[in-house]
């Protein structure tokens, strides 16, 4: 039986590989069913699942939540993305990742304030422990 | 015996100090060991999108995309620094900072434009005090199990900027992780990428079908790559983060056990100094009576 070698991997690990009889997954332009000798294509992923035909007849299922479908004739690869992937969530993270920057320098401020206040702090201890002094003397 | 007295007090406080480094340094031990599976087990997607890429590149040799353009002109250069969230690793961090304080010097003499993406919080506390360098992104408490996720808002930060041309070149610097005991410090060029090897014999033309369009597909492909390439040098760093914090609580540990044995030499001999310092005194006494 004529069969096709898919590798499934994502960023942080290899998730499949091995041989299949045929392999359905959903493309970002509709459904792909990928037979041996498929023609070479590439394609975007749509979040869903990628279900392989092995060769024993039994059926295997992995759910990617987008990625890159890459068909060359004997050898088909998934690169599968863990995270979601969208314009508008990506730009939330780029805002997320601005805003940490200069909340970093902003911290810089904090600090001093917060050396300031130690600075007080200290100098009003000494007052008071002057004072305390001062009363034991007068009791005397 | 007050002095014995004393030695006491700080022996055990320095016994207390080595349990400290001691566990560290176990800790640590273990650690490395996961982050080097997760090295390992991150690098066949790197294989397999490079492949991809060069079948892409074979397939339409002709177009070119901004990620493999070197620009004529550079005004601003930008820094991805990777360092760890926390110390105690020896001069890990230091040695990186000092080695891309060097690269970015011949830059400012060139009178480039600098500005740096940290991931950790060390990076952050070291170049948020820096004057002429603009911090324009940060991420950090990524922790022992990195994730692509953790790393999008930085890199899409970094795109953004080097596709409108605010950016023209990227940098990337971390900590190679060579083995236990050597880590070595990388500033690394990143964007624009090398063009890849061209291959005179094409055995044959072919083109893939695209679903959608080429270039919004390579442009998907190669962000993805960029993205495994910084994944990646964030696992180096952190199997480098370990292996230098193991080294260096092992030395602290080694330097506690040898601050005690002085100080148990130090004891004994004021111990026996007492003894004896009694002894003649109970001699002087009974001479005396």
């Amino acid at each position: 039986m004529n069969t096709i070698k898919c590798d499934i991997v994502s960023a942080e690990k290899s998730i499949f590989s091995g041989e299949a009889t045929m392999i359905f997954a959903t493309g970002e332009m509709g459904e792909l069913g990928i037979a041996p000798r498929h023609a070479p294509l590439l394609t975007k992923l749509a979040p869903g699942q990628v279900r392989l035909q092995q060769v024993d007849g039994e059926e295997l299922n992995f759910y990617v939540s987008g990625g890159l479908l890459e068909i060359q004739p004997h050898l088909v690869t998934v690169l599968a993305d863990t995270a979601e992937r969208a314009e508008d969530l990506d730009e939330a993270a780029a805002l997320r990742a601005k805003e940490e920057a200069e909340r970093a320098l902003a911290d810089r401020a904090g600090e001093q304030d917060i050396a300031e206040v130690q600075a007080q702090l200290a100098m009003a201890q000494a007052q008071l422990q002057a004072l305390a002094k001062l009363r034991k003397k007068l009791r005397r | 015996m007050s002095g014995a007295r004393e030695i006491v007090s700080k022996i055990r406080s320095v016994k207390n100090t080595r349990k400290v480094t001691k566990a560290l340094e176990m800790v640590s031990a273990s650690k490395i060991k996961k982050s080097q599976e997760l090295m390992a087990s991150s690098r066949p997607y790197a294989r397999m999108i490079r492949q991809v890429i060069s079948h892409l590149s074979e397939a339409n040799p002709e177009y070119k995309h901004p990620f493999t353009v070197t620009r004529d002109e550079i005004k601003c250069v930008a820094y991805i620094v990777i360092s760890t969230d926390r110390g105690l690793c020896g001069g890990l961090n230091t040695n990186l900072f000092r080695r891309i304080l060097a690269d970015m010097q011949t830059q400012q003499q060139a009178g480039v434009e600098i500005k740096v993406v940290t991931i950790g919080r060390k990076a952050s506390q070291f170049f948020r005090n820096l004057s002429g360098i603009q911090v324009v992104a940060h991420t950090s408490g990524i922790g022992e199990k990195p994730q692509i996720a953790d790393l999008i808002g930085v890199m899409k930060t970094v795109f953004d900027g080097y596709r409108s041309g605010e950016i023209d070149r990227l940098q990337l610097a971390y900590n190679d992780f060579i083995n236990t005991m050597v880590q070595q410090a990388l500033v690394a060029p990143l964007l624009p990428l090398p063009d890849a090897e061209d291959s005179d014999e094409l055995l044959q033309y072919w083109d893939y079908i695209y679903e959608p369009e080429a270039r919004e597909l390579l442009d998907d492909v190669l962000t993805r790559y960029i993205e495994s390439l910084v994944y990646q040098a964030v696992l180096e760093n952190l199997a480098s983060e370990h292996a230098a914090r193991m080294v260096a609580m092992k030395s602290a540990s080694d330097n506690a056990s040898n601050l005690i044995d002085d100080l148990n030499l130090a004891y004994n001999k004021a111990r026996q100094a007492a003894i004896t310092q009694e002894i003649s005194e109970i001699v002087g006494g009974a001479a005396a009576v």
